[in-house]
């Protein structure tokens, strides 16, 4: 099929011929096969392909290091990977300014290795780092255990660049970390999953590395307890970085707490910590108790369903007596890695049909509390389940939304919410 | 007022249960500006709703009508983003003002948006928690208001701004329909939509429920003064604190003649110099003593002749007050004067700062300046006087020179004012064709009539039902220097 179409000779000139090439099996997307897959060189390069593949009536599947790619709804169509391998330079890290400007394609890691050679960050721990690109840790809003200190993606993120359909590059935001002027288009493409436009660039706001860092894990007896210990430490004044839950299967809850601070800083809050917690024993634990999160998605089988929870921080108890019960019930192993923000990462092994079941249940009950599962992985023989769920009121506005930047629907057809 | 006008306020007075609704001229003139009194424009009514509901059926009736309104909280906003639009309606949120519900354990309050930013704070006080983004204005402007401006303050350096804090959102859109924005959980599934709202300044509709975080007061909290020759020398200190790694709770900066205004004004007992930073950092007792003896040595480097340590909470409050009264002040030592709140890179102050001077030098018209200087939002005060012809324009002109210099230095228009009416054709110079025409896109989804505050934030219009353009390639990009947003 390649090199009979008039798009693929137009789209050949723009990206030259060494940049564009068949899908093959490593192309595809939620089991659709992409006809082409094409790596612009540079920004211009990707606004022009996506032009006449939007005019050419080719849906288009914006690609970075495809760590997530199958989340959310498999697309309806696919049939050009838009890939920003080559946008994957750091264009200017202002350190004196706290600022860095960078391509979609950048990974994670590089960035974070150029940033500490002032010392400095993104204030963000997202999965696969060495693979996991700017652009798409955005589209997918990944959101780490950092979190509770510094804000989620959308508080980190100043500017964008993003290419819309119809070949528009259209920048939003700004250099500087305080700016009002204009709409915050920044936060409305983080999360998007590349349904609004192709994210080429985008600057953030750094925070400096720690000067020393220190992490604690204790057990909860039960689950009402372990809550109790949550919300005591959010309702206290300790400083702490990060606060998760690691709870699976026929296991007690454990918490793992990290302080980032002076040496002098260290010892107090250790102390702080002892005193508020009284008899439950606080360990000194390893840094890589904050790969659990990653860990969930280690050697998925058949029968391996990850998902993305929200909850509030008073129905973390519940939560988890939910999942025991239902767990048990149905038969399924579970595996939860929850942040103190509510938002929380689970693993279910079952059988297909199982899961489909739980994943209901345990949706319909976090909804009930204003909570959301959102599902990023099911097995290869998929029972249908929708990724999302309910997602509001809204749906219609998002609907309105989506037409004004994408009317043709060319960008990830059918990933997104209601349809989007 | 024609008959059709006066059908259209009838109908409106049943809906506010006449007691809402103001139409004298008399009473209509405190709704003709807002803080930016240079604008005025006479609304047609003025609507004071005291619920969602009613909220919403005006707002129906407006769109049946297609008569523009402009939502209003305190109406303190500095950017002309209550002024009213010609034959419109102001819609004034000031009887919504309840705190619905304030959730301690997991942090969170829902007002109604009448409700005073100040009086969040005061309410979750009694329990160590407090509303963190802290316009100066904050005893008196609402949280609405904030919304539609993504407001600041001084602690937003390290704590963020209003849409870092608003967790949800209840909207009656440009057509009068209810919608949902984000929720009490985080991420809720969809669209940023709630990202987008705050900060729009009234255009994509009106806020009637707001829910925002609350954030646990640090153990302790250190102010500390220091004063240097000029603004240079401060500002190479506060280089010095970001680089050594600080993440303070606060910065900001005076030069010689906002330390005179403040001093006639709230007595704050500051050194006279010629550059004072303040310099605030809260955390845990041990991490803030350790950390402000590094900051009071950086100081020192850089050639503070003086440092203090707030000793009280009482002095610290001092310290504050002498900032936040730092506009009003300014009418101790001028009869008039223009506020711009533009932003540079910090990196860029000494350049920025020494071209005002001399712009100043050149106009014959005094600069005062303030600003948070950790993150780069200037503040230049441009003292004048109306009864000089003349004086108030080329005033004008200087502080839309002195924007220009922002966004030459890689800044922008606006850190927290908002752009609303004053600013809007500066946004041309700020943003190229296609990115306000996407921002218009945008805006065309939550209001296709041009109904909610429509004549402000962007310089000309578009139409809705205008299909988008052919692909032109960004000025920016031609010129080469495309990461120059």
């Amino acid at each position: 099929m390649l090199g009979t179409s008039i798009f693929e000779e137009n789209l050949r000139a723009i990206v030259g011929p060494e940049n564009l090439r068949a899908g093959t099996d490593a192309d595809v997307v939620c089991g659709v096969l992409p006809q082409f897959v094409a790596e612009p060189k540079d920004e211009k390069q990707l606004a022009a392909a996506l032009a006449i593949a939007n005019e050419a009536g080719i849906a288009v599947v914006p690609r970075g290091g495809a760590t997530k790619l199958g989340w959310g709804n498999p697309p309806k169509k696919a049939d050009l990977v838009l890939s920003t391998v080559h946008l994957n330079r750091i264009v200017e890290h202002v350190w004196a300014d706290l600022t860095v400007t960078v391509e979609a394609g950048c990974t994670l890691k590089s960035l974070q290795k150029k940033l500490a050679q002032h010392g400095q960050r993104l204030a963000f721990d997202g999965l696969w780092p060495e693979r996991a690109t700017i652009g798409g840790v955005l589209s997918t809003n990944d959101s780490g255990a950092l979190r509770l200190r510094f804000g989620a993606l959308r508080d980190l993120i100043i500017g964008v660049t993003i290419a819309l359909p119809d070949g528009t590059l259209a920048s939003s935001g700004g250099k500087v970390v305080k700016n009002v002027a204009g709409y915050d288009l920044p936060k409305l493409v983080t999360g998007a999953f590349g349904t609004l436009g192709v994210t080429t660039r985008a600057v953030f706001r750094l925070h400096p590395l720690p000067r020393a860092t220190k992490s604690f894990s204790f057990i909860g007896e039960n689950f009402p307890a372990m809550q109790q210990h949550i919300l005591s430490i959010q309702d206290s004044q300790l400083a702490h970085t990060s606060l998760q839950i690691r709870c699976g299967s026929c296991e007690l809850p454990v918490a793992d707490i990290l302080f980032e601070a002076t040496d002098a800083g260290l010892a107090a809050q250790e102390s702080q910590l002892r005193k508020l917690l009284g008899a439950a024993s606080v360990e000194h634990s390893a840094e890589t108790v904050w790969n659990a999160r990653q860990d969930l998605w280690k050697t998925p089988t058949n029968k391996t369903l990850l998902a993305k929870t929200s909850l509030l921080p008073t129905n973390i108890a519940k939560t988890l007596d939910s999942l025991k019960t239902i767990g048990d019930a149905r038969n399924v192993t579970w595996r939860l890695v929850l942040q103190a923000t509510g938002i929380g990462m689970l693993r279910l092994d079952a059988a297909p049909p199982q899961l489909s079941a739980v994943i209901e249940q345990l949706r319909g009950e976090l909804q009930s509390r204003g909570g959301s599962l959102v599902v990023l992985h099911r097995p290869a023989e998929p029972p249908s389940i929708d990724a999302w769920g309910d997602a509001g009121d809204s749906v219609p506005l998002m609907r309105a939304l989506k037409h004004q930047l994408d009317p043709k629907t060319t960008l990830n057809p059918g990933r997104f919410v209601g349809g989007i | 007022m024609n008959l059709m006008e006066k059908r259209f306020l009838d109908e409106l007075r049943t809906v506010v249960d006449g007691r809402g609704l103001i139409s004298s001229p008399e009473e209509l003139h405190t709704y003709e500006c807002d803080g930016l009194t240079n604008f005025r424009v006479m609304p047609l009514a003025v609507l004071l709703p005291s619920d969602t509901q009613q909220v919403q059926a005006i707002v129906r009736v407006c769109h049946r009508e297609r008569i523009p309104f402009v939502a209003r909280g305190s109406g303190t906003g500095l950017s002309g983003g209550a002024l009213p639009v010609e034959n419109g309606v102001v819609i004034s949120l000031a009887r919504m003002n309840r705190i619905l519900e304030v959730d301690y354990a997991n942090a969170r309050v829902v007002v109604e948006p009448g409700v005073i930013n100040l009086d969040v704070t005061g309410r979750v006080q009694p329990n160590q928690y407090f509303y963190a983004p802290d316009p100066s204005s904050q005893s008196v402007c609402s949280i609405g208001g904030n919304v539609a401006e993504n407001s600041g303050g001084a602690h937003c350096l390290k704590y963020g701004f209003t849409t870092t804090h608003v967790l949800a959102l209840e909207v009656v859109l440009p057509d009068g329909s209810l919608v949902h924005l984000g929720g009490k959980c985080l991420d809720m599934p969809g669209y940023d939509l709630m990202g987008v709202f705050v900060g729009s300044e009234g255009t994509l509709g009106i806020a009637t429920k707001v829910t925002l975080r609350i954030v646990k007061r640090p153990e302790c909290i250190r102010t500390l003064l220091a004063a240097f020759d000029g603004t240079n020398e401060a500002g190479a200190a506060v280089s010095d604190i970001i680089a050594a790694g600080m993440l303070p709770a606060a910065i900001e900066m005076m030069d010689n003649l906002a330390i005179q205004a403040a001093e006639a004004a709230v007595h704050p007992h500051y050194p006279n110099c010629g550059g004072l930073l303040l310099v605030e950092l809260d955390g845990p007792v041990a991490e803030v003593e350790a950390l402000m003896r590094d900051v009071d040595a950086i100081c020192r480097k850089n050639g503070a002749w003086e440092v203090r340590l707030a000793q009280t909470d009482t002095e610290r409050m001092l310290v504050w007050k002498g900032r936040k009264a730092a506009f009003a002040a300014m009418g101790r030592i001028s009869p008039n004067y223009i506020v711009q709140d533009g932003v540079i890179p910090r990196t860029a102050l000494p350049r920025v700062m020494s071209e005002i001077a001399r712009l100043s030098e050149e106009t014959g018209i005094r600069v005062a300046n303030v600003f948070h200087a950790g993150d780069g939002n200037l503040h230049p005060l441009v003292l004048y006087d109306r009864r000089i012809p003349g004086q108030e324009q080329a005033a004008e002109k200087l502080s839309y020179r002195i924007l220009e210099l922002c966004l030459e230095a890689g800044g922008s228009i606006t850190g927290e004012h908002g752009v609303g009416e004053e600013k809007k054709r500066m946004m041309s110079k700020m943003f190229a064709e296609p990115d306000l025409d996407t921002m218009q896109r945008v805006r065309c989804a939550f209001d296709p009539l041009h109904l909610s505050n429509p004549t402000k934030v962007f310089p000309t219009p578009r139409l809705c039902g205008e299909k988008p353009g052919e692909y032109v390639a960004h000025p920016l990009e031609t010129a080469g220097i495309a990461e120059r947003y």
